[in-house]
């Protein structure tokens, strides 16, 4: 076989990958949005007065923050159907996924929240304002500012991460590749590819993601 | 089958697996600390050449998947002439990955580094690379030690996808207990566990412990 590019070969199999591309940028979206929710339930989780909530949640958040997601996608994925719950690897996937990153989510909410200084708190106090209206109007809006760097970061993280969920068999970018590779004895031109849409996609997903923050940070006067 | 006789019937599986597991995280974890001083240096050099080749590798490697990496590293390599053996494959690829979020964070450790302290060695007319070893490296590793905290943590839970091209780590075994026994809460119960451990009460204690050494060394603590 020895290194040749074969060129033909590279516009047959393209098509194929490109329509990959579409299931791994579901998938990152997917994910991504049930982080976004989910992390934020976590931070707000560890502000509340009931101290063994907090204790439990910060420790979920510890243990799956210390353990590998592939291990965690295979655990989704296997535990249900030993206790009679079948799920499918799109929803197993988006589960280990979504949960992995809501736990880095929510350090990344928690410090935006933090930031948000006391007065502001005192503030909606004053103003007899219900603890529902100013975390939704006063102390979140505040937080996410922020909070929009480490976002960035993580949706990037994410898309990066999901060709993990090629090992339960979702049909993303890696799984697609895998098949070809497998089918056609020919590696170098699938695997290359696929780095080079992954390179395509992250690098100016993540400059756009630096000139939108600085965007919102001047709408809101912060910089 | 109780969780304990489960236990004592892979047990040692699981031990060899972890074995495995901390041979790839301290070869890769070496491989990454050289990678990372490497390119972290390069891309502050004024030389555009030399820049450059640290931003291209870096933006690569940062830029897609380890798990792309691993594969292209284990099976397209070899068609270029260089044929790794599984385990080599497996922490080269996670050294290589980690090794260019590494290099940014040394260059940001760097750059922390007050100007006065250049300027007074420069002043004390100490050749760039002594200035570097002696003055600049040490301070920036204290300021950047926190960071690498995390990055072995992410470096361990990397490990794990080397047991996608067969090196027997803890990952590799879970995958081959589960299907010989099916018993999937256990099994990969266990292999969280053992990550969770390795990572909480071995790696993070170790960086803390670090961390308190080297202030003390330069009088911080």
């Amino acid at each position: 076989m020895g290194f040749n590019w074969n060129w033909e070969f590279t516009w047959e199999i393209l098509p194929k990958l490109l329509h990959a591309t579409l299931n791994t940028l579901m998938a990152a979206g997917l994910g991504y949005a049930i982080a976004v929710v989910l992390g934020m339930v976590f931070a707000l989780a560890q502000r509340t007065p009931y101290w063994a909530l907090t204790k439990v949640v910060r420790e979920v958040i510890e243990f799956i923050r210390s353990t590998p997601l592939i291990l965690q996608i295979f655990f989704v994925y296997y535990v249900g159907p030993q206790f009679g719950l079948k799920l499918g690897p799109w929803t197993a996937g988006m589960i280990a996924i979504g949960l992995h990153y809501s736990a880095y989510l929510s350090e990344v909410y928690r410090g935006g929240l933090e930031a948000v200084p006391k007065g502001q708190w005192e503030a909606c106090t004053a103003l007899n304002m219900s603890t529902r209206d100013t975390y939704l109007r006063i102390v979140i809006p505040q937080a996410i500012p922020p909070a929009l760097a480490g976002m960035g970061n993580y949706l990037v993280g994410i898309f990066k991460d999901t060709p993990m969920l090629s090992v339960i068999g979702v049909a993303e970018l890696m799984h697609t590749a895998n098949a070809i590779g497998s089918s056609s004895y020919r590696y170098l031109e699938p695997y290359t590819l696929v780095g080079i849409i992954f390179l395509a996609i992250s690098l100016p997903t993540a400059g756009l993601i630096r000139l939108f923050e600085g965007y919102v940070r001047r709408k809101l006067g912060l910089k | 089958m109780s969780y304990l006789d489960f236990l004592k019937e892979y047990g040692p599986r699981f031990w060899d697996g972890a074995l495995v597991t901390a041979g790839q995280f301290l070869l890769a974890t070496a491989l990454a600390i050289a990678i990372a001083l490497t390119a972290g240096l390069m891309k502050l050099s004024r030389n555009r050449i030399v820049h450059g080749a640290a931003v291209v590798y870096i933006e690569i490697f940062r830029g897609t998947s380890l798990l792309v990496q691993l594969y292209w590293i284990f099976f397209v390599l070899p068609l270029f002439g260089i044929t790794l053996e599984k385990f080599t494959a497996g922490f080269v690829a996670v050294g290589m990955n980690l090794g260019a979020y590494g290099a940014e964070l040394v260059r940001g450790g760097i750059q922390s580094v007050p100007k006065g302290q250049w300027e007074a060695a420069y002043a004390l007319s100490m050749s760039p690379a002594k200035r570097m070893w002696r003055i600049i490296l040490p301070q920036a590793f204290v300021n950047m030690l926190p960071p690498w905290g995390n990055l072995l943590i992410e470096l361990l839970k990397n490990t794990a996808l080397v047991a996608l091209i067969s090196v027997s780590d803890l990952m590799f075994e879970a995958k081959q207990i589960n299907g010989s026994t099916f018993l999937s809460a256990q099994t990969f119960g266990t292999a969280l566990i053992i990550y969770y451990i390795l990572a909480r009460f071995i790696v993070t204690p170790f960086m803390r412990w670090l961390e308190l050494v080297m202030r003390r060394k330069l009088g911080r603590a």
